[in-house]
């Protein structure tokens, strides 16, 4: 870089499309940064990306780069045309684990950013779609001191691969009147306990978690996770009689019958003149009435959550959603968070003992029958896991199970 | 490298109160109701009587260390240093005070970033990492993202859908994007192409064989030298075993196609969570703006916006009207290919006499 003369970047036709328009242009934000720092990788990376751009093909291969000690939390990238584009032949990404919740502050995101600009490119993604702070293009000399650096102001590397991934929470009940559960203590205990699997590829596959407050999921824990850990109730919804009444004043009953009372799933809500009567017992804790009147409305005080398990994206055997292996658990004391850890890891040592290769956890369910896996995990089944009872006869009945038995 | 001094603390995530504002700290758990004075900004009401108030604004996602302390330095200036960001990419600046949300607003709308996301809105796309970043991607996920925000910025900044609206892209079939309300992802049209001369010194032949959801791939010989072939007529052009082996190309710059997707919804509101549904494909893959993409995209989301009723989200919508509607209102072709084959695809026959006409 030379004092005297301005850094120029390269033409980026492509890319310079993308600079129009009136949503935040990355492109914009990538040149901005080039421009001042006069960092070459930077405008490496712009040069390579413009060129996929031109001949629809991306251009980055892995490799193995990490950190001392570790055995992931930095994907290595390598251009494949670094003839093309030497000023980009490295970008690696380095992941960090985010705080709970994504909750921030200026002091260590000033650090963050100065070290990064220091070390690494200063591009700086927020978030990946786990969850992690990807700090996109660092060199390899560089990968070690920068992550010394920041790992003395308490950050610490994500998980890649085979691993425990950065677990992902929504805001919880720092800001939501909705949180059920201390979904922001639990993401940070659950993955504390498990860091030595976050950073040592052990397992069969990924295992990700996701910490919802309520079954809004904002999170996407049910799609998106291995294990999703859903705030719930199982007492009555809290109701105040008099904003319920307000808010049929306010909104008119039509709004209220046709977008609250007829909108419940499952009819749990009828009126008597501008009083609500909800049935609890029919209530399945869906959100919707809570979401359209949640000054009227609060979920229930006896908290706890609802656990979901084998939830994952298309490798391999297709899309699964989350399925109830918990109905509910208790999470408020140390005990109770050390239970729900220890049912995880009870879960994870067994899937990772008897799970194939680059098999999820959902799929090895699969694989080997829900049956199976309750038996060995010594698990009672219960209703809440199935939408309903089995419709084939073809299982192997016990000749002394007595249904009459059991009733007394 | 210089001689390391510092012995790594596995320290996993930061302590969950660390970066809390003071008064989300103060109120930890006992906040009372939330409204949304208007499009961008949240009021959350404390058993206390606090009031906090949420301004969120639109962001590049890929962003560098100048956008991040732009908004450290907001945050220094209207909210006691502390920020967060959403899962969709947003972030959100917290205050007290309202007259500190009107100046936010302001700055935030200088600094180019548009306050939305919330309520029945167009949130930001949740999208992957494409050819900036990723080593397998088709296509690239921030420039699609960006180009979908322009076309629907009016929808970002507004609160005027039925529901909310969640978008995603993915770079290729693996759709890391996730599922959404409507998700662009790409698909392929022919099988891998296999370098035999390299196969053998960079691939791990086994897992690759096991990778592949049909058991297409069977170990061969070619040229003398162990490789693995792909049996086309079972091979349904996942690129699963690209991942896995980066000798079986599955990329094209022409047969590398984008497909649209929607009702997807993570949340439990009305109705169970649900996956997304296939309802176009073989759109052109094209940079930098993907126009066919959009105008398609753009097509749903009217036909959305004009027919469903509040709180509807774009699945919901569909129940109710009806696919053959969705197909008319859309303006979109039903084909085979849209018919499941796969693994109890049968579940998602129609297996009643319930038709509309």
């Amino acid at each position: 870089m030379s004092d005297e003369k301005e850094f120029q970047l390269n033409p980026t036709p492509h890319l310079d499309e993308l600079e129009k328009g009136p949503w935040p242009s990355f492109i914009s934000g990538f040149k901005e940064l080039a421009k001042r720092t006069g960092n070459t990788m930077v405008r490496g990376a712009l040069d390579q990306l413009n060129y996929s751009y031109e001949t629809r093909l991306g251009y980055w291969k892995g490799g193995v780069v990490g950190v001392h000690g570790y055995g992931a939390g930095v994907i290595s990238r390598y251009s494949m045309i670094p003839d093309l584009f030497p000023e980009a032949k490295e970008f690696h990404t380095v992941r960090i684990q985010p705080p709970p919740g994504l909750h921030y502050n200026t002091k260590k995101l000033r650090f963050l950013c100065d070290t990064w600009e220091r070390l690494g490119s200063g591009l700086i993604n927020m978030h990946g779609q786990t969850g992690n702070l990807q700090m996109i293009g660092i060199g390899q000399d560089n990968v070690q001191e920068f992550f010394d650096e920041v790992n003395k102001e308490g950050w610490d590397l994500g998980g890649a691969g085979a691993v425990v991934r950065t677990g992902a929470s929504c805001v919880g009940p720092a800001r939501c009147d909705q949180a059920c559960n201390d979904n922001l203590k639990l993401h940070e205990k659950m993955l504390t306990y498990f860091t030595d699997l976050v950073h040592r590829p052990q397992l069969p596959y990924k295992m990700k978690m996701k910490f919802a407050g309520c079954p809004n999921d904002c999170i996407n824990s049910i799609q998106r996770a291995d294990m999703s850990f859903i705030g719930t109730w199982r007492d009555d919804i809290q109701q105040d009689d008099a904003e319920v009444e307000k808010f049929i004043d306010e909104k008119g009953m039509d709004y209220v019958v046709n977008n609250v009372i007829t909108r419940c799933p499952t009819n749990a809500i009828t009126l008597e003149g501008k009083k609500m009567v909800i049935d609890n017992k029919d209530c399945v804790r869906c959100m919707h009435c809570l979401n359209v009147m949640p000054k009227a409305l609060s979920p229930g005080k006896d908290r706890g959550l609802t656990m979901l398990l084998g939830g994952k994206g298309i490798l391999k055997m297709g899309n699964m959603l989350g399925a109830v292996i918990a109905p509910f658990m208790k999470c408020e004391t140390d005990e109770e968070i050390e239970a729900v850890i220890e049912f995880v890891e009870n879960i994870i040592d067994y899937w990772a003992d008897n799970a194939l290769d680059h098999e999820r956890v959902g799929e090895f369910m699969e694989r080997i029958g829900m049956h199976q896996f309750l038996e060995d995990m010594e698990l009672d089944a219960t209703i809440e896991m199935v939408n309903h009872p089995r419709d084939n006869p073809y299982f192997k009945a016990s000749h002394d199970h007595d249904p009459l038995a059991k009733k007394g | 490298m210089a001689e390391r001094t510092w012995k790594t603390i596995e320290s996993g995530p930061h302590p969950y109160m660390e970066m809390l504002h003071p008064v989300c700290i103060k109120n930890y758990g006992k906040w009372k109701y939330h409204e949304r004075p208007r499009p961008g900004v949240l009021k959350h009401v404390a058993e206390s009587g606090d009031v906090l108030y949420t301004v969120r604004a639109g962001t590049e996602r890929q962003d560098t260390v100048d956008i991040i302390r732009r908004f450290c330095d907001l945050a220094d200036k209207y909210c006691e240093g502390h920020l967060r960001w959403t899962v969709r990419n947003n972030v959100e600046f917290m205050t007290p005070d309202w007259s500190s949300v009107e100046s936010l607003i302001s700055d935030l709308e200088k600094l180019g970033h548009p306050i939305g996301g919330t309520g029945p809105s167009i949130s930001a796309v949740a999208h992957t990492q494409g050819w900036l970043h990723c080593d397998i991607p088709a296509t690239d996920a921030s420039g699609a993202a960006k180009s979908i925000m322009d076309t629907v910025y009016e929808e970002y900044v507004r609160e005027e859908m039925p529901n909310r609206v969640k978008l995603s892209t993915s770079c290729c079939e693996i759709n890391c994007g996730g599922q959404a309300d409507i998700a662009v992802v790409i698909q392929h049209t022919r099988p891998p192409r296999i370098n035999h001369d390299i196969l053998a010194n960079i691939c791990e032949m086994p897992s690759t064989v096991a990778r592949c959801p049909v058991a297409a791939i069977r170990p061969t010989t070619v040229n003398g030298k162990p490789s693995l072939m792909v049996v086309e007529e079972k091979c349904i052009y996942c690129g699963a075993c690209f991942g896995a082996c980066p000798a079986m190309e599955i990329n094209h710059p022409e047969y590398s196609k984008l497909a649209i997707w929607v009702g997807g919804k993570n949340s439990n509101a009305r109705s169970k969570p649900t996956t997304m549904k296939l309802v176009c494909h073989g759109l052109p893959n094209n940079p930098p703006r993907w126009p066919e993409v959009n105008a398609v995209m753009k097509r749903i989301l009217t036909a959305y916006k004009e027919g469903a009723r509040d709180w509807e989200r774009v699945g919901e919508w569909i129940d109710r009207i009806g696919w053959k509607r969705f197909f008319e209102l859309a303006d979109l072709d039903f084909d085979r290919f849209l018919i499941d084959n796969y693994r109890h695809a049968r579940t998602s026959f129609n297996t009643s006499a319930h038709i509309r006409f």
